[in-house]
């Protein structure tokens, strides 16, 4: 089977050449439908073998569709109609597939899925799709391609195809290809006992360039062997360095998620003294606020998104400052009662979505830009839309911090959580205060909510996930201190995410929480505690 | 204080291994030692380098403007809140640094709070029973029968404060001047060794405040009594000895007319306008 | 309250029974069980007034659940602490029922094998772990029912006083430990059954749980239950300790400076407090026939406060009132309209706590005085409540 694809492979390379030099000499397609059709029709048989050989003589065909042709029916989607066409199915969801002609690519509408066949194909027949796409996409114009398929080639490569590769490796421009062909070729060297292969894998972290230097590792030579081992150990060592920047990153991230989960509680809790239990009821208002935010701007998720910043922090405001007029300003001084009764607001609102809206999940889109992730090395990349809402909840805190040191409201704020009575007495109309803080902190709830949406699943029971790691966000980190929380939360989500891969997801939130209650014991008043005579109250 | 602390103090960890409360010793003079104290809240300091000697029996006024540390000392006499620095001995065998609240409270140190705080929902009869000395254990205090005895005691205290028609009423619908005297009345209860009494008459008629004259000097002499307060004229109908704080140190001490022709005194009182204002 | 105080020179436990809340209660209690079994047993089925075999279990559970809230109410009621994490005592007490009630099972469990329960079987596990030992044995199991959940509360407690964890604090530090087990016992490999908890029950003592006897056997001892825990805790509640906590309530510092170790008080009634949840848990669990980690969940701890709170705070008979009004409304509810639970559930909360701070019991006992008042002495100045915190 090898040495059938790689003669294959060969031809390909030779012929492939050509191919796109006419692609991109002549844009029309000038190839004879009829012979293509012929092509097609060789591969519907039911000869595994014969399939093979029909494949082959796809690639040998110098039709520019035939990477499409390929792909389509590597991925199951080349399919056949009842009356004989060969179709494209561009969605294989529901009941009616919407397909396009494969020879002009024209679209047919949508075909129920009984009327169709699927042309089936075997393992192995998909290994040699797999490589054969890969090298037809060495010479695609588009640098993501040829990215993608030398990422593919990685212990691919045969005796037959150095010589071609080096050659492309000379004419390559981008960095990355050039690299990733290197490296390919490399492996063959050095799982064939050649020095000069072992050392250009030194410091490679791809998990196949381990594979090849450990093969080589058990080299009949010496010299190459202890080489092979010597860089598999400074990998490994690499490897740990990596994964524990993956655990921190990781870490970070859920940090920064409770931390924008606990900074609006931390303020409301810190000057009010009040536990708001539907705080993450708010959150999932502002995630749904999101969600809505798509539904009304359909096919721009990324403007949405950006759009649901301020409404998110406007909506959880707005039912903020109703709870508090509503419910909370009527139960001054008995934070037990108060407790009881947003949890009930809570329970009030998680019903409200699940009957206005739906029981089940809804899907936020995320816009592209936020999608994908940024590749440091073949061993650690880092998700975009978790670094995205890092960095915002920093600007969130910035942003508090700045409220809470620099406005009015801020100097206000400070002085009711110190002494009421006193900023009263000052001409500080306290029930404003609290007014505003609770919008504030309910706002932020808001924004926790849009950063969350995503990250998770919105549903009706998003805000209920949260609400006690928050409140141990904020306890942890002292009451009324917002840097407080800020350690508290990113160093909570780090202690958690060390946890877990030797304890286990569920066992590691035991720990965090019995860590806690330990915490308290030596700090009944957290990480940062306010001082003083005021703090005894 | 660490769990390990604790289990190494093995001598706490169970009531019936505790050495017997040995009876305070004044042979020496003085009943309270305060020396160089310091706290500081967030580096600034409430009190700082105080001394202060309190004789066996004696009535002690203490005064000072706002924010003296006045309320602060007695938060460390009674063993809430713990200075920085220096020592303070109750009599020269206990060192109060070393025990809480409970441990300070039934060593014979009673204190009045500024704010009036008796329990709103029990009888003024059934305050008093919780503030007399008794075995303050839990099946003690679970299996406790009222004799006799006890009731006498406190129905003359509750004479005493003048609030015997009340007795069956909830403390909560008591007048601000009759929840001061239920306070007094409770710390009597306790049969103290040292009464630590925080602005007793704040917010007191004239005729209330009289009384309350009455009762604090009465208590003079067999027990020992600090005494602060804002109220000058109230000062000087029981003051003996007057000490001064100022800035969390004492500023002057000696009889009234002594204090208040003291220069330094004038001055602070002088700058200090909203001396009345607490 | 106060007019007992001077008279009652008698033994602290049979106090009560001076009283007359608790004379009342404790007859209402008796002839609501009597009743009850009189309907069952001798009205014929056919009979409007017959009370269904369901009817009683159904009974015997609203009875399980008015247990818990007199425990709750004895912690939050009057000394201040608000559990939201009763339910844990509750759910381990039905555990330690639970794991005496799976070892009864033998080898009638799906897989016949003479000791494993079906689960541990399902899981391959080859022997019984160490936790399970004893559990054959009832008198172990039944001590369990009370020491397990009471040593949860020493250590729990004893963390938590020693260290003065009070207020809302404490009401989160307990929502975290409950979640934690709920967590926890999640797990298969915590060996109690993970998801499915214990369930598949057949006999408690010899007699079959399925029969319509033991059913209104067991109503009956949860009756009696009930009542007997009512007494202990009015007992302590009318004692000097009682009075001690009601200080510590409204005035912790104070309370201190009085000379009593608060915590060590405060430790004494959470114990007893968690002790009899899970006895009301080891109650319920053969009545409903399974066990499983949902009884550690957050909300239904939280729910049981808001029985506590409707019925009427630091007055116990309002406890059980409560937890029987809310539940009889969460049957008839759950069974007409189900979505509109959730809803009642809530706005119950918000409008308790708003409207009606002293429950059912204030509101009766404010119409009491209000008559007296209004018959009697008109000038009669009202007095604060007991329960003015």
């Amino acid at each position: 089977m090898r040495r059938f694809l790689s003669l294959g492979l060969l031809c390909l390379l030779l012929l492939n050449i050509t191919v796109t030099a006419q692609a991109q000499t002549s844009s029309t397609n000038t190839a004879d439908d009829a012979a293509a059709l012929e092509l097609l029709e060789a591969l519907d048989v039911e000869s595994y073998t014969a399939k093979g050989e029909a494949i082959t003589a796809i690639l040998q065909s110098d039709d520019e569709r035939a990477r499409d042709w390929l792909q389509a029916l590597l991925d199951g989607r080349l399919q056949r109609t009842d009356d004989g066409r060969f179709v494209l199915v561009l969605e294989n969801r529901g009941r009616d597939w919407p397909v396009a002609d494969v020879l002009t690519g024209e679209a047919l509408g949508e075909m129920s899925r009984r009327d169709l066949e699927r042309i089936g194909i075997n393992n192995n027949l998909r290994n040699q799709l797999r490589s054969a796409i890969a090298v037809v996409d060495l010479y695609s114009p588009n640098v993501e391609r040829r990215r993608i398929s030398a990422e593919r080639l990685l212990g691919e490569v045969d005796g037959e195809l150095v010589q071609p590769i080096n050659t492309l490796i000379e004419q390559e421009e981008d960095e990355q290809v050039r690299y990733r062909l290197t490296q390919a070729v490399a492996i063959y060297r050095a799982e064939a006992g050649e020095m000069a292969g072992v050392e250009a894998l030194d410091g490679s972290l791809h998990p196949r360039s381990r594979v090849a230097l450990s093969r080589a590792a058990n080299s009949d030579d010496p010299v190459v062997g202890n080489a092979a081992a010597a860089s598999l150990a400074g990998i490994e060592q690499q490897l740990k360095i990596n994964r524990g920047l993956e655990t921190l990153y990781f870490g970070l991230s859920l940090g920064s998620v409770l931390v924008l989960a606990a900074i609006g509680l931390a303020i409301t809790f810190g000057v009010m003294g009040v536990i708001n239990m539907a705080h993450g009821e708010l959150m999932m208002l502002g995630a749904y606020t999101t969600w809505a935010m798509q539904q009304l701007l359909p096919g721009q998720p990324g403007l949405a998104l950006i759009l649901s910043i301020p409404a998110g922090f406007m909506v959880a405001a707005l039912a903020g400052i109703a709870i508090e007029r509503g419910v909370i300003q009527f139960l001054k001084g008995r934070p037990l009662e108060t407790l009881l009764a947003t949890f009930g607001i809570s329970l009030i609102l998680q019903q409200l979505v699940r009957t206005v809206i739906s029981p089940l999940n809804r899907t936020v889109i995320t816009p592209e830009w936020m999608s994908g992730s940024l590749v440091i090395n073949d061993a650690l990349s880092l998700t975009l839309n978790r670094m995205v809402v890092l960095g915002f909840a920093l600007v969130v805190f910035a942003s508090l911090m700045l409220i809470m040191r620099r406005t009015r409201l801020g100097l206000e704020v400070r002085a009711v959580t110190q002494n009421r009575a006193m900023a009263r007495s000052m001409g500080i109309r306290a029930t404003r205060v609290d007014i505003m803080t609770f919008a504030l902190g309910s706002g932020v709830a808001g924004l926790a909510g849009v950063a969350l949406s995503q990250l998770t699943n919105v549903g009706p029971n998003l805000g209920q996930n949260y609400i006690i790691d928050s409140f141990m966000v904020v306890v942890f980190g002292g009451v009324g201190n917002l840097w407080g929380t800020l350690v508290a939360g990113l160093s909570l989500g780090v202690i958690n995410q060390v946890l877990e891969p030797w304890a286990g997801a569920v066992l590691a939130k035991i720990i965090v929480l019995v860590f806690i209650i330990l915490f308290i014991q030596k700090r009944p008043r957290g990480l940062f505690p306010q001082k003083g005579r005021a703090a005894e109250g | 204080m660490s769990l390990l602390q604790s289990l190494a103090q093995r001598d706490r960890v169970f009531d019936f291994m505790a050495p017997q409360a040995s009876p305070v010793d004044v042979r020496h003079g003085p009943i309270l030692y305060m020396e160089d104290v310091t706290v500081s809240f967030d580096g600034f300091k409430a009190i700082n380098n105080l001394n202060l000697t309190i004789n066996d029996g004696e009535l002690r006024c203490i005064i000072g403007p706002n924010g003296a540390g006045k309320t602060t000392m007695m938060d460390i006499i009674t063993g809430k809140t713990r200075p920085n620095s220096g020592s303070v001995w109750f009599g020269s065998r206990h060192n109060l640094l070393h025990m809480n609240e409970p441990d300070i409270a039934s060593l014979g140190i009673g204190r009045k709070f500024q704010k009036p705080t008796v329990f709103e929902a029990l009888s003024v009869f059934e305050n008093l029973e919780l503030a007399m000395a008794a075995d303050k254990r839990i099946f003690p205090t679970l299996t406790a029968r009222m004799t006799g005895e006890i009731k006498d005691r406190i129905d003359e205290v509750l004479e005493t404060i003048g609030l015997t028609t009340l007795r069956h009423q909830p403390a909560g619908i008591l007048s601000h001047g009759q929840k001061q005297w239920l306070e007094i009345g409770m710390l009597l209860m306790q049969r103290p060794r040292l009464l630590l009494v925080d602005e007793p008459v704040a917010g007191m008629t004239e005729q209330e405040m009289e009384r309350t004259a009455e009762l604090l000097t009465g208590l003079a002499g067999k027990q020992s009594v600090v005494v602060v307060e804002h109220d000058m004229g109230f000062v000087r109908s029981i003051a003996r000895q007057v000490t001064v704080l100022h800035q969390g140190s004492v500023l002057a001490e000696g009889t009234m007319e002594q204090v208040s022709s003291d220069p330094k005194v004038i001055e602070v009182y002088l700058g200090a306008d909203d001396e009345e204002a607490a | 309250m106060s007019l007992t105080t001077e008279s009652s020179t008698n033994f602290w436990l049979t106090r009560p029974f001076s009283e007359r809340s608790t004379q009342i209660f404790l007859g209402v209690l008796l002839a609501a069980l009597a009743l009850v079994t009189i309907l069952h047993v001798a009205v014929p089925p056919d009979n409007p007034l017959h009370v269904g075999a369901y009817t009683v279990n159904l009974f015997g559970k609203y009875l399980s659940y008015a247990l818990l809230a007199v425990a709750v109410d004895l912690v939050w009621g009057y000394l201040g602490i608000l559990s939201l994490g009763h339910g844990a005592f509750f759910a381990i007490g039905g555990y330690a029922m639970g794991m005496y009630l799976m070892r009864q099972i033998g080898d009638r469990g799906t897989y016949g094998h003479p000791v494993l329960p079906d689960f541990m079987v399902f899981l391959n596990w080859d022997s019984l772990p160490w936790f399970w030992q004893g559990f054959d044995m009832a008198w172990f199991a039944f001590a369990m029912v009370l020491l397990a959940p009471g040593l949860l509360a020493l250590v729990f407690g004893f963390l938590a006083f020693r260290s003065r964890v009070t207020g809302v604090y404490l009401s989160i530090i307990t929502q975290a430990l409950t979640f934690a087990l709920m967590l926890a016992f999640f797990r298969n490999e915590m060996g109690f059954g993970g998801n499915n908890g214990l369930t598949d029950f057949r006999e408690l003592l010899g007699y079959n749980l399925r029969s319509n006897d033991t059913r209104l056997g067991l109503f009956l001892a949860t009756g009696v239950a009930l009542g007997l825990g009512y007494i202990l805790c009015r007992a302590i509640v009318t004692s000097k300790l009682g009075r001690v906590s009601i200080a510590t309530r409204d005035a912790e510092a104070r309370t201190r400076f009085l000379g009593y170790r608060v915590e060590r008080f405060q430790l004494f009634v959470f114990v007893v407090s968690a002790m009899l949840a899970g006895l009301a848990g080891a109650l319920y669990v053969p009545q409903v026939g399974i066990i499983n980690p949902s009884e550690f969940s957050p909300i239904f701890s939280i729910e049981i406060v808001l029985w506590v709170a409707l019925g009427g705070r630091a007055t116990l008979y309002g406890a059980v009132i409560g937890a029987i009004l809310v539940n009889y409304a969460k049957t008839i509810f759950t069974g007409v309209m189900p979505d509109a639970w959730l809803f009642a559930l809530g706005a119950m909360f918000v409008l308790v706590t708003v409207f009606l701070p002293k429950g059912v019991a204030g509101l009766f006992r404010y119409l009491k005085r209000r008559k007296r008042d209004d018959s009697a002495n008109p000038d009669h100045k009202h007095t604060p409540e007991e329960a003015s915190a």
